[in-house]
């Protein structure tokens, strides 16, 4: 696995940056938008060229796609994946919300007289939303099953749900698993029409939070059948995947939480494990006021105040289609290393939210981390992760 | 071979070019009525608040007017379905709009129209106009679009043993996109798909990977529709059921992969 964001490229960067309470956020101009907000920048997409022959798919989300591929030793993990086990036997199961549409709205301000776009430009390869998938599974030359989940900000957490009923049918043996958003100018404009940017970097749960930091994200994951890989110590095990509907609102979410209730209770069934068996819980945490007191009064409904919690976003940014994947990696980093990280840019816990939040990184051995990600349209996604040595 | 994924396929819901619902698709399928491309129209909702139904786009009437067809056909209450969507484009006015007006000097986009653009919207608004918190997706398989959703449909009912309903519907992009995107026009294919058999059930569907050249559009003025949307790539299956036939045929997917389905009439 690895995660590209703006805490840095790869595994390294990223822990060291959780272990330094570093936040990836800046206050720095992106392509042409004239907004006072902060973004988690990945720096260096706009410097990567791809091989001649996948030079179609040029576009923001797959040139950050490509570097991340690059950290880690991911082209090494993954081709030698495709060895073991077969082209046809590996799925590709990513998620985006935007995929390559900054391509589309750039081609938009160079249309000619007439309307048209410009001869050079491609929509299949960068703008659909399965052009990420398409990538992926050329790179690697694959011909097992693909798809693109796009459910906004649960995207990339529910594709564990597809690998894991895709490995549990016996289809495939194994799956690459993740998300790649990319800044554009659709979700900085769109998210400051909704009134839910916030004007400094985002503060999670923080009595006076006021919306998210739009953040760039690359995660990969290897998901592999246990039975088929042999087994190392430091493997962290997917457990349980729940996933829920608000029936709610478009952009809001239930004010109680209630999908989010019955996705994390889900996901605990699903895994076999009780409510006291989890020892962090990686927040959805946006920043925003509705997101964050629906969210706490679900977490405190189904865990009440002991578990630890905290919302990484202050560090990534939300990384909105990756931000499932991502925070599937720092989940699993946290596993591996016993870290729970505390959270960034809070001065002042809300009142208003009765869980156990954490200011400050606590150095402890962690059994199980469950993790959220809701989405508009009220999509609702938990995942609880745990170590081999448990299981 | 690979394994093959049992699914009862226990109702339809169509809307597309020349066709308003699964009956009339299905009367074109079986030669009792010849195909007309005329303009898809969608019908007038009576799901959603009057105020949500006023700010919905084309994708998600669609989505919804054949989800309730196919639930009803199904005899499925629909609050009880796990949902699948899935769309290659998805919303194309609403995406057009939004890249315009970024395009534009002053980049005032409206929000109804942003929380609108995601791919999900259509699962968002089924679920608040049935009251349904059960797990729904949205997938995009660009052409392959019906047959990742399919696919993902015997997953899910392998895995979960729930019944499960597929929405695979798409919307043509005004121009420019349109030209480099075309699409024959707007269309909706919706199924309800189950572990059990039941006494309306359709079909049993045999499903699994192949690698055979998809089966072509199976009658010859219907190839248009097959090969310009991808909803259309459902056909073959389509016309099997319409006709009762027992039979095997292969739907489109990802190079070199096909859906190989065995069909068997209940």
């Amino acid at each position: 696995m690895s995660l590209s964001s703006s805490l840095g490229l790869g595994l390294h960067a990223t822990l060291g940056a959780l272990r330094e309470s570093r936040s990836g956020l800046s206050a720095r101009p992106f392509e042409t938008v004239e907004l006072a907000t902060w973004i988690g920048h990945v720096d260096g997409v706009d410097d990567v060229i791809l091989p001649a022959h996948l030079r179609h798919f040029n576009c923001r989300n797959n040139r950050l796609a490509w570097l991340a591929l690059q950290q880690d030793g991911l082209m090494e993990a993954f081709s030698a994946a495709r060895a073991r086990h077969g082209a046809g036997r590996i799925g590709v199961f990513l998620g985006t919300s935007t995929s390559g549409i900054l391509e589309t709205e750039q081609a938009f301000r160079r249309r000619d007289e007439a309307g048209n776009l410009s001869p050079d430009f491609n929509y299949r390869e960068t703008h659909n939303t399965y052009s990420i998938a398409d990538f992926v599974r050329h790179v690697f030359d694959l011909a097992g099953p693909a798809l693109v989940v796009s459910t906004a900000c649960s995207s990339s957490a529910k594709v564990f749900g597809n690998a894991q009923r895709m490995i549990a049918a016996g289809l495939i043996d194994a799956a690459i698993v993740g998300g790649v958003d990319s800044l554009c100018l659709t979700t900085l404009y769109g998210f400051h029409s909704l009134q839910l940017l916030s004007t400094e970097p985002c503060k999670p749960y923080d009595a006076t939070r006021n919306g998210l930091s739009i953040g760039e994200a690359a995660a990969f994951i290897l998901l592999e059948r246990g039975d088929v890989h042999a087994a190392e110590n430091d493997d962290v095990l997917l457990l349980g995947v729940g996933e829920s509907a608000d029936a709610h609102h478009m952009s809001a979410p239930h004010p109680e939480g209630l999908g989010a209730r019955i996705a994390m209770r889900t996901a605990l069934q699903c895994a076999g494990l009780q409510a006291g068996d989890i020892d962090y819980i990686n927040l959805h945490g946006t920043a925003t006021p509705s997101n964050d007191a629906a969210e706490a009064q679900a977490v405190a409904a189904e865990f009440g105040m002991r578990t630890p919690c905290s919302s990484t976003k202050g560090a990534t940014g939300h990384t909105l289609g990756a931000a499932g994947g991502a925070e599937a990696i720092i989940s699993a980093l946290c596993l591996r290393h016993g870290l729970i990280p505390g959270g960034l840019n809070i001065t002042q816990r809300d009142p208003a939210l009765h869980v156990n939040y954490q200011l400050g990184n606590v150095a402890t051995p962690l059994r199980h981390v469950l993790s959220n990600s809701f989405g508009f349209g009220g999509t609702n996604c938990s995942l609880v992760f745990g170590r081999r040595g448990e299981h | 071979m690979t394994k093959t994924f049992p699914v009862y396929l226990l109702g339809i819901g169509a809307i597309g070019p020349g066709f308003a619902d699964w009956p009339a698709l299905r009367a074109i399928l079986r030669e009792e009525q010849a195909w007309s491309r005329a303009a898809t129209q969608v019908p007038a909702l009576q799901v959603l608040p009057a105020a949500e139904r006023r700010r919905i786009g084309i994708v998600v009437k669609l989505a919804l007017a054949v989800g309730l067809e196919a639930a009803q056909h199904a005899d499925r209450d629909p609050a009880l379905l796990a949902s699948i969507f899935s769309a290659s484009n998805a919303e194309g006015e609403n995406c057009h709009a939004l890249c315009d007006a970024l395009a534009g000097s002053d980049r005032f986009i409206s929000p109804t129209r942003f929380h609108n653009s995601v791919h999900n919207a259509s699962s968002g608004y089924w679920s608040i106009a049935t009251a349904c918190v059960a797990p729904s997706t949205s997938l995009c398989a660009y052409d392959a679009s019906f047959a990742a959703g399919l696919l993902e449909a015997a997953m899910q009912v392998a895995n979960n043993s729930e019944d499960c309903l597929l929405v695979v519907h798409d919307s043509v992009y005004p121009h420019p996109l349109g030209s480099v995107r075309p699409m024959l026009d707007n269309m909706g294919i919706a199924l309800v798909l189950s572990a059990r058999p039941a006494a309306h059930a359709l079909a049993k569907l045999n499903i699994a990977l192949s690698e055979s050249t998809a089966s072509p559009a199976p009658l010859a003025s219907l190839a248009p529709l097959q090969s310009g949307t991808p909803g259309g790539r459902a056909l073959p299956l389509l016309h099997a059921v319409a006709r009762g036939l027992q039979t095997t045929l292969d739907l489109e997917y990802l190079a070199p992969l096909s859906l190989h389905i065995g069909v068997e009439p209940c």
